[in-house]
């Protein structure tokens, strides 16, 4: 157990959730930023290929379209089914064949991103399919392109709902990277399981939890302020 | 300019399909003001989204401006879209951009660089009657203003035909019939032709040059607007003037319906004072559209028979469009 009256204590505490923090903001960070990526791709995908989309017919044959919807579909149900302490284990080999290794913040990066994407790819296709079909009818009567469509209509109309969706993933990641934390993975996970659980330290426990919520509230008011000023309906 | 030739179109297939069109075919000529009328369900929607292939014909031909666009594909079609703007009942408006942006987007899609685009959207504005809303978004605007970003955003690029889906039919009557009088006013300064659909009987009377009755998938009557007023038993005229049903109480009953010119001729006075009719007024519906007054007017002629038939003739020798509807 540590010692409290220790006059270090508290510096060291500091610095130990202090560096917990950038641990987890680096991997909850690097783990967005693909997420980000991939789980946009996805869920534009998911909308698209659908009976009726703009890409319902990829290389000219709407069997290819059902291919891929169906696919990607049963993958962010696979991948939003499994829960994060599984998969996370499950992707072990995974994880050492691209990292190196299986322990640390940056191996952590790894399931994160996997569980990261399904979650994100839904919410930007609920996000997508709230734009009306009218504007992409408009845009079509103007003559545009897919792509135009696409970026300038369906995407920049679903802005503020993907931004709201963005912050429920950071949110969702900041959670489940305590959970890698736990495992090896670093962060304040790592220290609150090692030094408010192993070693029976409250303080640490408590430190971990408070900053914790304090990073949740920030990112989802981040999320609600910037979902607000990009919505102008 | 606009020509659908025997316009064939149906969703479905065996005993539950449902014919949208069925050997439609119509003629638009440049600068004309066309509309077409029908109750919702009789495929107004489908013929006019044939015009810039949102809707693609299963047999048939429509024709705009030379080319054949229901069977152009990818960049050839993209750019005869170009030539076609389109506005719609709820405007389709981008909630996400300014009103200048908005319709910039029809101008970024023909590849126009940005000071040209710049002007040609202050330009469009003022022409619209937008002046200063450039900075506002589409929540901030009437229903009437989001209209107006709609009519600029399909003129943007100069199209030569424009095509109105039920435009009006979700704004309240005034902003209506200003939308109507814009179109009209931009139609003839332009030289635009334009297409429209609606179910409200007064935007044929206000605008349109030209009309088609539409209903289950078929055109029933089509022609000029005053060429249709004065056909016997026309729908349209029935349907632009309602005046209730008809009495039977064996005396002749007629409708005279009025063109501008004539409308201002004390007609009824005349039928008393010189046939000597007790002329009785059963219904009317007179209306000054463009300073020409435009309508129907009921009238019962009791009286002898010979009496009656030589005043109707005589109605007639002077020009008027007489119907004997009831005797």
């Amino acid at each position: 157990m540590l010692d409290r009256n220790d006059p270090s204590f508290w510096s060291d505490l500091f610095e130990t959730v202090l560096q917990g923090t950038g641990e987890t903001l680096y991997t909850v960070g690097i783990s967005l930023l693909f997420t980000v990526i991939f789980g946009l791709g996805a869920g534009v995908v998911l909308v698209t290929t659908e009976a009726g989309g703009l890409l319902a017919k990829p290389f000219g044959s709407r069997a290819w379209g059902i291919i891929i919807n169906k696919v990607l579909d049963l993958l962010v149900n696979i991948g939003r089914s499994i829960p994060f302490i599984i998969l996370m284990i499950l992707l072990i080999p995974f994880t050492r064949l691209i990292v190196g290794s299986f322990i640390g913040p940056t191996a952590a990066i790894v399931p994160l991103t996997i569980a990261g994407i399904p979650f994100f790819a839904r919410l930007v296709e609920i996000g997508i399919r709230e734009v009306p079909i009218g504007l992409v009818e408009a845009a079509e009567s103007l003559g545009a392109t897919r792509w135009t469509i696409l970026s300038k209509v369906m995407v920049a109309e679903a802005v503020p709902a993907i931004a709201l969706g963005l912050s429920t993933t950071i949110v969702g990641l900041i959670g489940y990277s305590a959970m890698v934390g736990a495992v090896g993975g670093g962060g304040l996970g790592d220290v609150a399981f090692r030094y408010g659980y192993q070693r029976y330290s409250p303080e640490y426990m408590f430190a971990v939890v408070i900053l914790l919520i304090l990073l949740v509230q920030l990112f989802q008011s981040l999320g609600n302020f910037a979902a607000r000023r990009l919505s102008h309906r | 300019m606009i020509s659908v030739d025997r316009v064939s179109k149906s969703y479905g297939s065996g005993d539950t399909a449902v014919h949208a069109l069925e050997n439609v075919s119509l003629n638009i000529a440049k600068g004309e003001i066309f509309g077409v009328v029908g109750q919702s369900g009789a495929g107004k929607s489908t013929l006019i989204r044939t015009i810039n292939s949102l809707e693609r014909p299963d047999s048939g031909t429509v024709t705009v401006d030379g080319a054949d666009i229901s069977r152009l594909k990818g960049a050839a079609l993209r750019s005869a879209r170009h030539n076609i703007g389109m506005i719609f009942q709820h405007f389709n408006l981008l909630s996400s951009r300014t009103v200048q942006s908005n319709v910039e987007l029809s101008l970024e899609i023909t590849g126009m660089d940005r000071g040209a685009r710049r002007k040609r959207v202050a330009e469009i504005l003022e022409l619209v009657g937008l002046e200063g809303k450039a900075a506002a978004y589409p929540a901030q605007l009437s229903g009437g203003q989001k209209q107006r970003v709609g009519i600029a955003r399909a003129l943007a690029s100069k199209p030569s035909v424009l095509l109105s889906d039920e435009a009006t039919s979700a704004l309240d009557p005034e902003t209506t019939r200003q939308i109507l009088d814009l179109i009209r006013e931009l139609s003839r300064e332009l030289g635009l032709t334009v297409m429209l659909i609606t179910h409200e009987m007064d935007v044929v009377k206000r605008i349109c040059d030209s009309a088609a009755v539409m209903s289950q998938g078929r055109i029933l009557e089509q022609g000029t607007v005053e060429g249709l007023l004065t056909t016997k038993k026309s729908l349209l005229g029935q349907a632009l003037f309602q005046l209730g049903e008809i009495p039977k109480n064996g005396n002749t009953i007629i409708e005279i319906t009025f063109n501008g010119v004539t409308a201002d001729r004390p007609v009824i006075a005349q039928l008393a004072r010189t046939h000597g009719i007790d002329v009785g007024i059963l219904g009317a519906a007179i209306e000054t559209i463009h300073g020409r007054q435009t309508g129907r007017t009921r009238l019962e002629l009791p009286g002898q028979r010979e009496i009656v038939t030589a005043a109707i003739e005589d109605l007639r020798n002077q020009g008027l469009f007489v119907e004997v509807i009831g005797c």
